[in-house]
């Protein structure tokens, strides 16, 4: 455990993401400014940063949904986008994305289907993946009838329906109690620790301890990427929420 | 105060909505001006052949306004009928003159009769002679309904379909579940396709309940073959289909696809046959080849009225399977704006 924190702190492992000099504009806004990043297998890597700072459009160019103006975006070694990539990663966006007329077994039934899951096997990822996030019970219900903390359960267990390397989550705590993202932040570690490479989006600052490595994103420039202790560190700060203030809004002080 | 918080904060929303507020003055003016060229236009002229009828005949009918062709045989002057260039054919059988009519049309052939009736009579110096009066589609009794039934039949599954579609897709897009979709491995030619079947099915289902219903239970006239109504009910329902799911991506609430209705939905109407397309001037007929209900409801009249197979119907068929295709293909592409690839 401490060797693989050591090796994350370096990034020298084989890359997973690799962002180079990346640059995204939309109409005369720069949202990413020459952005690059590399994020190793099997990290934990989570992106924290104020809501418009460019995490999601990071987020984007990383799973191909959208493509850079500049620079180069690589994931698993080959050049994004790619459509044959979109079998690599689970991805869980920052919106419930389901179909509230459907039951959750529908829903999973349609994701399963369109990543090419068919018969015994999808049924065993169905019920492999509701268990993970809780939702046995509940599959036979329709999303509509779902809380807002049900929905993001279900959201996660459509990523991890074809056993992704990768898991590319964009906010998965975001309007979720503080019970459930526990739970949930404890499922995340469970897959790190399984060698799943996981990247993240999040705004909470304490989350953010849990990560192995840390990027400071703030008007899409990273403004520093290193181990919450390293960060902490390096800002002679005491939380992340102030070497964040430290290190990354040093046009502020 | 509060009544006046709430009528600036509506006012604002206008002035911020551009399109709606375009619409909701330039639209009526659209509208109003279509109608103003659909029943402003010129006189309709009834298209009479004639098969060697007495020469002072034929300047009587042409006196009375009629547009007449002169023809050497009944079957010459029939042939140009089924191709739709003649509403009535004028003959003379043993001293009787007798009267063919294209029949699809009540309306039309009513003026037609009407002016042969007159002209037959004033040559005829007033005298008792009743020309036989035969049709050669459709029947005296062809009621109004029967004859713009066919239309309506192509124009209500076309409407329903395109705002159903277009709703569906814009929600797809509104709720990120189509955000979610395009980072499948789903190809965007598939995603177009599986609309297409999943909402062609409703669509097939439709048309079938809506042919049955006018057909069996208001007794709709038909004369021809019910499989091939559904097959064109069926094409011009995939052409509202990919056209609704493609517009939508212009649309950004389902508010905004309501005003499509007016600017593409309704000029159709005016094109689609309901009304005499002759009536319009020469450069607005045209307009009616860009509407695909012009080749639905052509098809649909063509098969129930005058009992044409799909060797007579080929080319509207041809016609609506390009509009889809295009339509399809263009949504393809303006899927790139959601994902590039």
């Amino acid at each position: 455990m401490s060797l693989i924190a050591a090796e994350a702190g370096n990034g020298q492992r084989a890359a997973v993401a690799e962002l180079r000099e990346v640059t995204r504009r939309f109409g005369r806004r720069t949202v990413l400014d020459r952005l690059t990043l590399r994020v190793g297998r099997g990290e934990l890597f989570g992106l924290l940063g104020p809501s418009g700072s460019g995490k999601t459009t990071l987020i984007k160019l990383i799973t191909g949904i959208d493509k850079a103006d500049g620079g180069t975006v690589e994931l698993l070694g080959e050049r994004m986008p790619k459509l044959s990539m979109f079998r690599r990663f689970g991805y869980m966006a920052q919106s419930d994305a389901l179909y509230n007329e459907l039951t959750a077994k529908e829903n999973l039934l349609f994701f399963a289907s369109l990543y090419g899951l068919k018969g015994a096997k999808r049924s065993e990822r169905i019920q492999a993946a509701a268990a993970v996030v809780d939702l046995l019970d509940h599959l036979e219900k329709p999303v509509a009838a779902f809380s807002g903390g049900m929905k993001r359960r279900l959201s996660l267990a459509i990523a991890l329906l074809h056993e992704p390397e990768l898991l590319v989550l964009d906010e998965p705590t975001v309007g979720i109690d503080p019970v459930l993202r526990r739970s949930i932040w404890q499922e995340l570690l469970r897959w790190r620790d399984s060698g799943t490479t996981i990247i993240l989006t999040t705004h909470v600052m304490d989350e953010a301890e849990h990560c192995d490595r840390i990027g400071l994103i703030r008007d899409g420039r990273l403004t520093a990427v290193g181990s919450p202790g390293e960060l902490k560190a390096r800002a002679g700060a005491q939380t992340i929420e102030e070497a964040f203030i430290l290190l990354g809004g040093g046009d502020r002080t | 105060m509060r009544t006046r918080a709430l009528a600036v904060r509506i006012i604002r929303q206008f002035i911020r909505d551009k399109r709606t507020l375009a619409l909701l003055f330039a639209a009526p003016l659209l509208v109003l001006t279509l109608v103003h060229f659909v029943f402003n236009g010129q006189t309709v002229k009834p298209h009479i052949g004639t098969v060697q009828v007495p020469a002072p005949l034929t300047e009587r009918l042409e006196q009375a306004g009629a547009d007449v062709r002169s023809f050497d045989t009944a079957e010459q002057a029939e042939a140009e009928m089924r191709k739709g260039k003649l509403d009535a054919i004028v003959s003379v059988r043993g001293g009787v003159p007798s009267i063919l009519l294209e029949g699809s049309d009540p309306s039309v052939s009513k003026a037609a009769l009407l002016t042969i009736q007159q002209t037959v009579q004033s040559v005829a110096g007033g005298a008792g002679v009743q020309p036989a009066v035969s049709y050669m589609y459709g029947k005296e009794s062809l009621t109004s309904f029967d004859s713009f039934g066919p239309v309506l039949i192509g124009f209500f599954s076309f409407f329903f379909v395109f705002l159903l579609a277009g709703v569906a897709f814009l929600r797809e897009r509104t709720t990120g579940t189509l955000e979610r979709l395009l980072a499948t491995p789903i190809r965007r030619t598939e995603l177009v396709a599986g609309y297409l079947s999943g909402f062609g099915l409703f669509a097939l289902l439709q048309a079938a309940l809506i042919a049955w219903f006018a057909v069996d239970v208001l007794g709709l006239y038909m004369e021809g073959s019910i499989w091939l109504v559904l097959l064109v009910n069926l094409l011009l329902t995939m052409t509202a289909l990919t056209l609704g799911t493609l517009l939508s991506s212009f649309a950004g609430n389902e508010f905004q696809i309501i005003q499509f209705i007016p600017v593409v939905i309704v000029p159709q109407v005016f094109f689609s046959g309901l009304f005499n397309l002759d009536a319009m001037e020469p450069w607005l007929q045209n307009v009616s080849y860009v509407m695909p209900l012009y080749y639905g409801a052509d098809a649909l009249r063509s098969i129930m009225i005058r009992g044409e197979g799909l060797g007579d119907i080929w080319a509207d068929v041809l016609v609506l399977l390009g509009f889809s295709a295009a339509f399809a293909l263009l949504n393809v592409l303006a899927l790139k704006k959601q994902r590039p690839i």
